[in-house]
């Protein structure tokens, strides 16, 4: 939703655009064959190449070209059958090669767009483009009071860096664009959107202006690493912003940093001086060519993306769209929940993965892969609710249980006499009992003391330990005390 | 096309090379001797031609997405001038 910020001298709009860093998952880097996984001992993953060593050339992984392509075809953008990589030149202790390959006139992926859902509907943010590149080493500065330490591991890792446009008008608005670029690339598997290990990284482009005048000096926020922090940053940034407008001075084009603690940002004065990459296309590479097959196969192979397993969740199963949007942007959930509601009640399903489960799994601090309850099981529990074996009560009961020994529902029922009571008959002498045990309450009840109805209900629930059908229980004391 | 003495200055700065007064004016002279000498190519009528970015006509070769490389620590860091365990280390690079 467009958020404005009032002023003093009246109210104010945030044009925000968001660069992101993906990291592509793939098992080895970019431009030479020494590995990416995260967490390795420093400097072990580290090729020639990648440390820059005299006469050393950078060959191209193939795999890292398919993921571009397919993640390009996910953001419904132009694919580039002709790119070209460029010297990006710069000098940082964690870039041994002076200089970053990356994509600068001509990238891999042109023109795309995402939709989002924020409070006011649905939005589209437009793409810039997508182009690849080589990830920098690691600097640690927390080792040695004078020394920094470099790790080259991340050194050469292929990066996605998509640009969007200038479309995006509230920190809301965001993160709902950061969360549906996660979730599309998860579920292509061409980044795997941790942003805690720096696969996924933001860069944040914010400025103010007076709605429908012309686009105010921006500031770039680097290396932003959460959502929250992304809108925390963007808040903070556009007051400050409004702020020095309203007392007559200019915004300074700058780069800067959230600091989390202190929930602000603040110019990294080292880098003021004006950039200068003199980007000119590397004489160690040819341009990328590749046919237009190429990206028909990638493209008839694609998964079901969030966007269309949610409107088909909402036509098929008749889910309501707060329920589709929650099972869809994990594509492990959806994977869950479509196992689990398989040939069973689709909205109970839905409610009890939703509430249930993921209750249970947040208290336990567990993520849906590391649950003790498998979609199968959960399923099972839901049919028994379904046939009536067992009341919805009862069935919490049974799903703590689930919960902490994994076992099936039947079993759990059955061990512990749980079985619903739908014997009329049954549950007609409970009724009757409860009647005659309270006499002068249904004197009450008679009398027009409508209220103490629940008191009867519970009283037969409690003598039947839970058991009874609530339905008939209701039908049964309405016949006897009416 | 001339180059002046303040843009040598830059364009030295960015390639952290240090030059004094004297170098800077002898380079510049230089520098521009290899300007004047490529602005010959200025001549030639390339309104009608497709940029060129290759003169072999090969392909950019590829690579499987296998891990055959690294793991290699003391190759890797054995021109390092300083190293801590596994790591470089360098004057302290930060704000």
């Amino acid at each position: 939703m467009v958020q404005l910020l009032k002023g003093e001298t009246g109210e104010w709009e945030i044009v925000i655009g968001l660069e992101v860093h993906a990291q592509v998952s793939s098992e080895a880097k970019l431009f030479s064959s020494a590995a990416t996984k995260f967490g390795a001992e420093p400097n072990s993953q580290v090729s020639l190449v990648d440390a820059a060593m005299p006469g050393m050339l950078p060959v191209i992984n193939k795999e890292c070209v398919r993921q571009a392509i397919k993640t390009g075809l996910g953001i419904n953008a132009k694919i580039n059958l002709f790119s070209v990589f460029d010297r990006k030149n710069y000098f940082y202790p964690d870039l041994p090669q002076g200089y970053q390959i990356s994509q600068f006139k001509q990238p891999i992926v042109g023109e795309g767009f995402l939709e989002i859902e924020v409070s006011d509907g649905a939005k589209k943010i437009g793409i810039e483009r997508l182009h690849l590149e080589q990830d920098a080493g690691k600097s640690i500065h927390d080792q040695h009071p004078s020394r920094s330490f470099i790790d080259l591991n991340r050194s050469g890792v292929a990066l996605m860096e998509i640009v969007s446009k200038p479309d995006i008008r509230s920190g809301e608005e965001a993160g709902a664009y950061l969360k549906k670029l996660r979730s599309i690339v998860r579920y292509l598997g061409t980044c795997d959107g941790n942003m805690q290990e720096g696969s996924l990284r933001c860069d944040v482009n914010v400025s103010v202006r007076k709605p429908g005048e012309e686009l105010g000096t921006r500031c770039e926020i680097k290396n932003v690493n959460s959502i929250r922090f992304v809108q925390q940053a963007i808040e903070y940034e556009a007051r400050r912003q409004i702020e020095i407008i309203e007392d007559g001075h200019l915004i300074n084009q700058e780069t800067r940093l959230f600091d989390p603690n202190r929930g602000e940002t603040r110019s990294m004065r080292s880098k003021e001086e004006a950039h200068d990459y003199r980007y000119f296309p590397d004489p160690d590479l040819l341009p990328l060519k590749f046919d237009d097959a190429l990206v028909q196969a990638i493209a008839s192979d694609m998964p079901e993306l969030p966007d269309a397993k949610r409107t088909r969740f909402i036509e098929e199963y008749e889910l309501s769209e707060a329920d589709a949007t929650l099972l869809v942007e994990e594509r492990e959930t959806a994977e869950f929940y479509e196992e689990m509601a398989a040939g069973r009640d689709k909205k109970l399903s839905a409610n009890w993965l939703g509430t249930e489960l993921f209750g249970a799994l947040n208290k336990e601090g567990l993520s849906l892969a590391e649950s003790p309850i498998t979609a199968e099981s959960l399923g099972r529990l839901i049919e028994l609710i379904s046939d009536g074996t067992i009341s919805g009560r009862i069935a919490k009961d049974v799903f703590v249980d689930m919960f902490e020994s994994g076992e099936d529902a039947l079993d759990i029922v059955e061990r512990k006499g749980l079985t619903q009571i739908s014997d009329a008959g049954a549950i007609l002498e409970l009724v009757e009992s409860v009647i005659s045990d309270n006499a002068s309450k249904v004197a009450e009840f008679r009398n027009g003391k409508d209220k103490l109805f629940g008191f009867f209900v519970g009283q037969v629930m409690k003598k039947s330990q839970g058991k009874a059908n609530p339905k008939l229980v209701n039908n049964l004391l309405k016949d006897k005390l009416g | 096309m001339s180059l002046d003495k303040g843009t040598v200055k830059r364009v030295a700065q960015l390639a952290r090379l240090r030059l004094d007064d004297e170098q800077l004016e002898k380079t510049a002279e230089e520098l521009n001797k290899i300007f004047t000498w490529i602005e010959q190519l200025d001549e030639v009528d390339v309104s009608n031609i497709e940029p060129l970015a290759s003169v072999t006509g090969h392909s950019l070769p590829e690579r499987m997405d296998e891990v055959t490389d690294g793991n290699y620590p003391d190759r890797v860091l054995s021109n390092a001038p300083d190293r801590a365990s596994n790591f470089f280390t360098v004057p302290k690079v930060v704000e």
